[in-house]
């Protein structure tokens, strides 16, 4: 790996449209999905569920009639990714969607844009418009037995609609508040009917695998975390933007190429991932070790690591859904430990419980934003803990 | 509210629930048009709503009370949307914000006497590597400097129909 790399698709854009497609609708749909299973591709949106597990448990879910859902809402800060891949290879992933479509026998589609993407949205319709002409969408695709078409909803303005279950929430007409997890979206989706919710860089990943084969893509990578994989890198480096690595890339690498590597720390999985100091830039990005859907922000030597804590705690208090009390009540309470912090008002005794409150918080909320909203604080105690405690007062500076 | 106003609301919802169908999950989409055409969602059109797909009012206010891009009173005709997430806070959206205090005369939360101008805050906008980002309704403006924000201010104030203007091109990938 050379600091030649430059920013942007590299393998995605070696996908030969619809070449995927065209060999996923000359074989069964069980294949299909067995080659996407061979291919131990993980999901790319930041839970890593195997994504082959998925389209199986939907194609064999009762119910009719099934839907195809793509979560572009990308509202983890510090992810740009899905946009690049929206705007540039916005073919490949309706192709996705109908290939999953295919295989699970599902007849409608939608794309659920975050309202923040709604400049995208003519060239994406106009994208869909060519699909449908061209018979890669609509009744009976390319001659086979597959009637698909797909529909694009707009967010408006909330991270939590991410979150599948509250995605569906919202597409029914309700608040986007998460639902209990089982049932899930893959027996009980939308309108109750069997849903696959992947994200924008899944399907293009299924795509690749069955115009490619699940050979190729499982040689990139590593045992456990197949493919090629886009980061999104913002912060302090001299070429942000996104970037294609293997999984498995270790972080050092990373910032060599992206220009950044008198990093202090870097925070891998936005906000709802962790962070990483210097003296762990070893470690590898992969499901295994460092998890993340690709977000990675540089600090540089001279950021204030509890200036970063707190701009992540306000913006899981502004984000929270409030439903449920560990989340809506523990993220208020972490930023208020944080303000005590920042005042060189915090003694140890409170630190400590402020970190129980965020492992309690981990363990009890209702979904992925409670269970994760304490990580970037915890991490950044566990890691700095000295530059966080005994600030001086601001009124004895 | 004028009566003509308010029969236009019943005219353009009953259109849309034509267009759009009827049953539940239209009701997002719905709420968008209203926010798009009356820059805010009145409690008379939530009534409306209602009516057309059968549920109570307060389904549709709790659902309008979620959204950030979905208000209940009137917005600016341009709503300038700040991001104060880290990248770009780190990439200096303090100062961004205080040229826009300045140049609007208002602080964020707050519209303009003149109906032109809200100003508000907003999460990562997915513009991290082009830090600082902001939103004029739909348009995305990156790598913001004060003299943007004077620009921006002044295209705005000098356009008739909404967004009468050009905006820079949103570059997706960096110019290196
Ligand atoms: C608070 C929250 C926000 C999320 N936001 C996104 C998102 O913006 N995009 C996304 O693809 N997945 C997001 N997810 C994950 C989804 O719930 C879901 O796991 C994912 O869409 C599944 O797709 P995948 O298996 O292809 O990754 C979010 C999860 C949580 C808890
Ligand atoms: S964890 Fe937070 S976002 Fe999730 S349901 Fe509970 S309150 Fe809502
Ligand atoms: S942090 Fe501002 S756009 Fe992501």
């Amino acid at each position: 790996m050379t600091s030649s790399i430059m920013p942007g698709l590299v393998t995605f854009k070696t996908i030969v449209p619809n070449e995927g497609l065209q060999a996923a609708l000359a074989r069964s749909r069980s294949d299909v999905i067995h080659e996407i299973s061979a291919s131990k591709l993980k999901g790319r949106g930041g839970a890593g569920f195997p994504t082959g597990v998925k389209w199986n448990l939907a194609a064999a879910a009762c119910g009719e009639p099934k839907y195809i859902v793509c979560n572009a809402d990308e509202g983890e800060p510090g992810t740009f990714k899905d946009r690049v891949i929206l705007s540039e290879i916005a073919d490949i992933v309706f192709e996705g969607m109908t290939i999953a479509a295919y295989a699970i026998g599902a007849t409608k589609g939608i794309l659920y844009l975050r309202g923040e993407y709604t400049y995208l949205r003519a060239s994406l319709e106009d994208v869909l418009r060519k699909r449908r002409e061209a018979n890669l969408l609509g009744d009976k695709i390319l001659g086979s037995d597959l009637s698909f078409d797909i529909d694009i909803h707009m967010g408006a303005g909330a991270y939590v609609c991410g979150e599948e279950t509250a995605l569906i929430e919202s597409l029914e007409g309700h608040r986007g508040e998460p639902r209990n997890r089982p049932p899930f979206p893959v027996d009980t989706g939308f309108q109750g009917k069997p849903t696959v919710v992947n994200n924008v860089e899944t399907f293009v990943c299924a795509a690749a695998i069955l115009g490619k084969g699940a050979a190729w893509f499982s040689a990139i990578g590593t045992e456990k975390s197949s493919g090629p994989k886009l980061f999104s890198v913002s912060g302090d480096c001299d070429r942000p933007g996104v970037y294609e690595f293997p999984l498995g890339v270790t972080i050092e690498q990373l910032l060599d190429v992206v220009g950044g590597n008198n990093a202090k720390a870097v925070q891998v999985g936005g906000a709802s991932g962790q962070c990483i100091p210097a003296g762990q830039f070893d470690r590898a990005i992969c499901f295994e070790d460092v998890s993340t859907g690709g977000s990675v922000i540089v600090f540089g030597p001279q950021r204030d690591m509890l200036h970063i804590a707190k701009n992540f705690m306000e913006f899981f208090v502004e984000e929270s859904c409030g439903q449920c009390t560990p989340c809506r009540e523990g993220n208020a309470k972490l930023l208020e430990g944080i303000e005590r912090l920042e005042k060189g008002q915090c003694s140890m005794a409170y630190l400590n419980e402020l970190c129980r409150l965020g492992e309690v918080m981990q363990l009890s909320s209702k979904c992925g934003l409670g269970q994760s909203s304490p990580n970037a604080f915890l991490s950044i105690v566990k890691h700095f803990r000295e530059e966080l405690m005994g600030r001086p007062h601001p009124a004895t500076r | 509210m004028l009566l003509t106003e308010r029969q236009r609301i019943c005219e353009d919802v009953t259109a849309w629930t034509h267009e759009l169908g009827s049953d539940r999950s239209a009701m997002l989409p719905i709420l968008q048009l209203i926010q798009a055409k009356y820059r805010e969602v009145s409690p008379y059109s939530m009534q409306v709503v209602a009516d057309q797909l059968g549920i109570h009012p307060v389904e549709v206010y709790s659902v309008v009370t979620f959204f950030a891009f979905l208000r209940e009173g009137t917005h600016g005709k341009f709503v300038i949307r700040l991001c104060r997430t880290i990248t770009c806070d780190m990439a200096g959206k303090d100062r961004i914000a205080q040229q826009l205090r300045n140049d609007l005369g208002i602080d964020f939360g707050q519209t303009t006497p003149d109906g032109q101008f809200s100003l508000e805050w907003t999460s990562c906008m997915g513009m991290c590597d082009q830090g600082p980002a902001l939103l004029v309704n739909d348009q995305v403006f990156t790598r913001v400097t004060s003299d943007m924000v004077h620009d921006i201010v002044e295209a705005c104030r000098r356009s008739f129909g909404p967004l009468a203007f050009h905006s820079r091109e949103v570059k997706t990938e960096v110019d290196q």
